[in-house]
């Protein structure tokens, strides 16, 4: 039965990563230590694994969204904004009233995406595009071209979100772990998670079996939305500002951990724990090249080439399964 | 003396071929002589090998075993390029045209005519009209193939591999998307080329149109060749009995009596734009309706229309609905309605998808548990529908789209009756299906009838609709030309209905 249902393309990007950490603790003695896997590697990774896995439900279901990292910096300007307009009431509330923020920031500008998706009938290409370049546009506006950051003070007690832990756990770690869990659980547990599948595999298909595509496209971009919400909530207590570098290429990232996990780019096939894993990949290779002291400026270069390979190995796969 | 032998008998000869794929042969040793200026007819049901001989033929695939020859000269195809270099082209049962692409750029895909510098559009379109006419078809070259129904886009498809000179031609069920009227053009078609010496190999599941063209007939049936000759003193029902390899029994059964039964859906005046005009009708309990016509009369189009998957007007009445269409799948579901598309691969099942996640995709509802899916459950569902609806597969975790077409089309058909519906529409219930199949699912369609469902069969098989229907409308430009019913139901009248003969007459 195991054997059976053992599938190596969806077991593909946990073993290109087992592979990694192997060569990773090859070459270098410090790579395979709790401090470096863990703080360094892992707990980067978070954003762009949690904002990921909204991307793989989206992706899931035959979209895109390019707009992902100019929305995390429009949300974390817009929190920042808040947080410093009310800093004289400090405390804890006032980060959770925060927080509650960027969690409506982030719904709505997933919601817009969605309606000019489904409701406008735009391309996902073109639409997400239009809003990526609104949203950077209105976050340089916020920040008046600069900076934003929160006070030294109230960045004290925001603090522990992204650095704090919990049972020896980094606390962003164990937010991916929890994004991933119910997201694993919505995408194939549950009626909607089917239906994401069924209208990436074929649309007709889903509105002929009565399935409403508008519905179920326009909740991916809801997901995404809520996704960068709470990627951008570990973000900001990390430097406690946002700057013109917040958010740059993660959509990129995004989309390249979501189709070196598994999910196709023209949807119908989701793999959410492919997707953590496909994030981690990334991270792990940069961390690896900086280890073995290569020139910081080729690590890109490199990451991409690991891409690329990576990609054509699963293309082999697909095509031996045909 | 001896009359001189005849030098290179111009033929296609093919040397026990044979095709393993893993473990699994699905040729054994078919060894076939196929002759210029014959048509040659290869029958079989789905799964009996009849698709991979042929792609092999066309160069698509290689045998494991055996070898081809043509003319005495042995032969070996790299790939369809090569196949077609010799004269040997397959016409897939496949639409396999360029959407976006328009009718000429279609038909010389990939070997474009050439002015001095540029593409010669001019004289592509004119040879493509030529072409599309000497088909009977005038299509203007320049329509995009996105514009064109299926039918139109199948004979699209001809026109392409008739456009070189060939020696050969394969035909894969050529007919399984054209009406009756369209057909008569193909098989004018073939009797030229045949005339033009040219050899013709003709898959079909029709027997019928078997009957009618070929000069050979060979049967294949588990991979295996168990007939082959003349066409000659063979019936019908022979060639049935020789593909399943046991009597058949009569292909339709008896029908149950709905004459003055309680009237259970009545729709009135039903217009989709441009498609369908003022279409009404009725049906009956325990009732089979059968619903006629040519390709673009506006039958697929009409009950779309009904069950909100077009933009549509008009007046329905059933048990607990009355008033206009139904706005969604879901609405008329609730209502106790259900509608199987015609295109079981393009709208029906997720090819890419198992089984069980095919069956339950329109009910999902009835699968949550604190909304969970229960797979336990679903595959329980799957068993009973594989055990209900004989769906024959390998395994039951496989995907859909490695299934038979008679076995896709039963797990469509589980899939819609899975809502238990009352009225059930069955648009081309046996499209591309093998006459095993077939058969189980006239069974099944009488059955339901006599427990009472009511069903709309439309159809493109006369005989279909005369064996199974108790009334028939057929249509014609989107408008209901007549209703006919017992005694007056015969080929035909279908036919003076659908063409509008009749009023040509008057």
């Amino acid at each position: 039965m195991f054997l059976q249902r053992f599938n190596l393309r969806q077991t593909a990007p946990f073993i290109a990563l087992l592979v990694l950490i192997l060569i990773g603790s090859l070459v270098h003695p410090n790579f395979l230590t709790y401090s470096n896997l863990i703080q360094n590697v892992a707990a980067r990774t978070a954003f762009i694994a949690i904002i990921a896995v909204g991307a793989t439900f989206v992706m899931a279901s035959g979209g895109l969204d390019l707009s992902v990292g100019s929305m995390s910096a429009f949300t974390a300007g817009a929190m920042i904004l808040f947080l410093k307009s009310h800093e004289a009431s400090g405390g804890a509330l006032l980060i959770a009233q925060g927080m509650g923020l960027a969690v409506v920031v982030g719904l709505f500008c997933g919601l817009m995406n969605g309606l000019v998706v489904t409701w406008g009938r735009i391309e996902p290409f073109i639409a997400t595009l239009g809003s990526m370049v609104i949203l950077r546009s209105l976050f340089t506006w916020l920040a008046n071209g600069g900076s934003l950051s929160i006070s030294p003070e109230l960045k004290d007690v925001y603090a522990p979100v992204y650095t704090g832990s919990f049972l020896g756990l980094p606390i962003p770690i164990i937010v991916v772990l929890l994004v991933g869990t119910v997201a694993a659980l919505i995408l194939y547990k549950t009626a909607f998670g089917r239906h994401v599948l069924a209208v990436g595999s074929n649309e007709e298909v889903a509105r002929y079996s009565g399935i409403s595509i508008l519905r179920v496209k326009l909740l991916t971009y809801v997901i995404q939305g809520l996704c960068v919400a709470i990627a951008v909530i570990l973000y900001v207590p990390r430097l406690g500002s946002a700057n013109s570098a917040t958010g740059l290429y993660w959509e990129l990232q995004a989309i390249t951990a979501v189709v070196v996990g598994g999910t196709l780019l023209k949807g119908g096939r989701g793999n959410v724990w492919g997707t953590l894993a496909g994030a981690l990949f990334l991270e792990t290779i940069g961390n690896i090249l900086t280890l073995s002291n290569v020139n910081v400026y080729l690590i890109g270069a490199v990451q991409g080439a690991i891409i690329i390979i990576a990609m054509l190995i699963q293309r082999g796969l697909n095509r031996r399964e045909i | 003396m001896e009359a001189p032998t005849r030098q290179a008998e111009p033929s296609l000869n093919a040397a026990s071929l044979s095709k393993a794929y893993g473990g699994n042969t699905v040729l054994h040793n078919v060894s076939l002589t196929f002759r210029r200026g014959e048509v040659h007819a290869l029958i079989g049901e789905n799964g009996a090998g009849k698709s991979t001989f042929m792609k092999i033929l066309g160069g698509y695939i290689q045998p494991s075993g055996g070898g081809l020859s043509m003319d005495g000269q042995p032969i070996y195809f790299s790939g369809p390029r090569a196949a077609e270099a010799l004269g040997v082209v397959l016409v897939h049962q496949e639409i396999l045209l360029a959407p976006h692409l328009t009718i000429a750029e279609n038909i010389f895909l990939g070997r474009e005519l050439h002015g001095r510098l540029l593409t010669d559009d001019a004289a592509m379109r004119a040879q493509s009209s030529a072409l599309l006419a000497s088909l009977g078809s005038q299509l203007d070259p320049r329509k995009t193939v996105e514009t064109l129904s299926i039918a139109e886009r199948q004979i699209v498809q001809i026109a392409r591999a008739l456009s070189g000179h060939h020696r050969f031609v394969i035909f894969d069920e050529p007919t399984a998307a054209l009406t009756p009227f369209e057909s008569e053009t193909l098989f004018a078609v073939i009797t030229k080329l045949r005339q033009q010496n040219v050899g013709i190999i003709y898959i079909s599941h029709r027997l019928d149109e078997v009957k009618r063209l070929a000069d050979v007939v060979s049967v294949l049936r588990d991979g295996q060749l168990v007939h082959s000759g003349p066409a000659k003193g063979l019936s019908p029902t022979d060639m049935a009995h020789l593909m399943v390899g046991r009597p058949l029994g009569d292909l339709y059964p008896a029908k149950a009596n709905s004459e003055n039964a309680e009237r259970v859906l009545d729709v009135q005046d039903l217009t989709v734009a441009g498609r369908v005009h003022n279409a009404s009708f009725d049906l009956r309990h325990g009732e089979v309706l059968g619903f006629a016509g040519l390709i673009g009369a506006g039958r697929t189009e009409l009950f779309e229309g009904l069950f909100g998957l077009r933009k549509a007007s008009g007046r329905v009445d059933c048990a607990g609905h009355k008033g206009g269409v139904f706005s969604t799948v879901n609405e008329a579901a609730a209502q106790g309605l259900a509608y199987v598309t015609e295109d079981r691969k393009g709208k029906g099942l997720l090819l890419e998808k198992p089984l069980a996640q095919n069956l339950t995709l329109a009910r999902l509802q009835q699968f949550t548990r604190f909304g969970v899916i229960d797979t336990t459950q679903e595959n329980a569902a799957l068993d009973s529908a594989v055990a209900r609806f004989d769906i024959r597969t390998p395994r039951k975790d496989i995907d859909a789209g490695r299934l038979s077409g008679g076995n896709q089309q039963k797990l469509l058909l589980a899939k819609t009756l899975l809502s238990d519906p009352n009225i059930i529409v069955i648009d081309e219930p046996t499209r591309g299906v093998d006459i095993g199949a077939k058969q189980q699912i006239y069974k099944l369609i009488a059955q339901m009838a006599h427990e009472g469902k009511s069903i709309i069969v439309i159809s493109s098989e006369m005989q279909e609709l005369i064996g199974l229907a108790h009334r028939i409308v057929v249509m014609r430009q989107g408008m209901v030309a007549g209703v006919l019913t017992g005694a007056s139901i015969n080929e035909r009248a279908i036919v003076t209905l659908a063409t509008g003969a009749h009023k040509a007459a008057a």
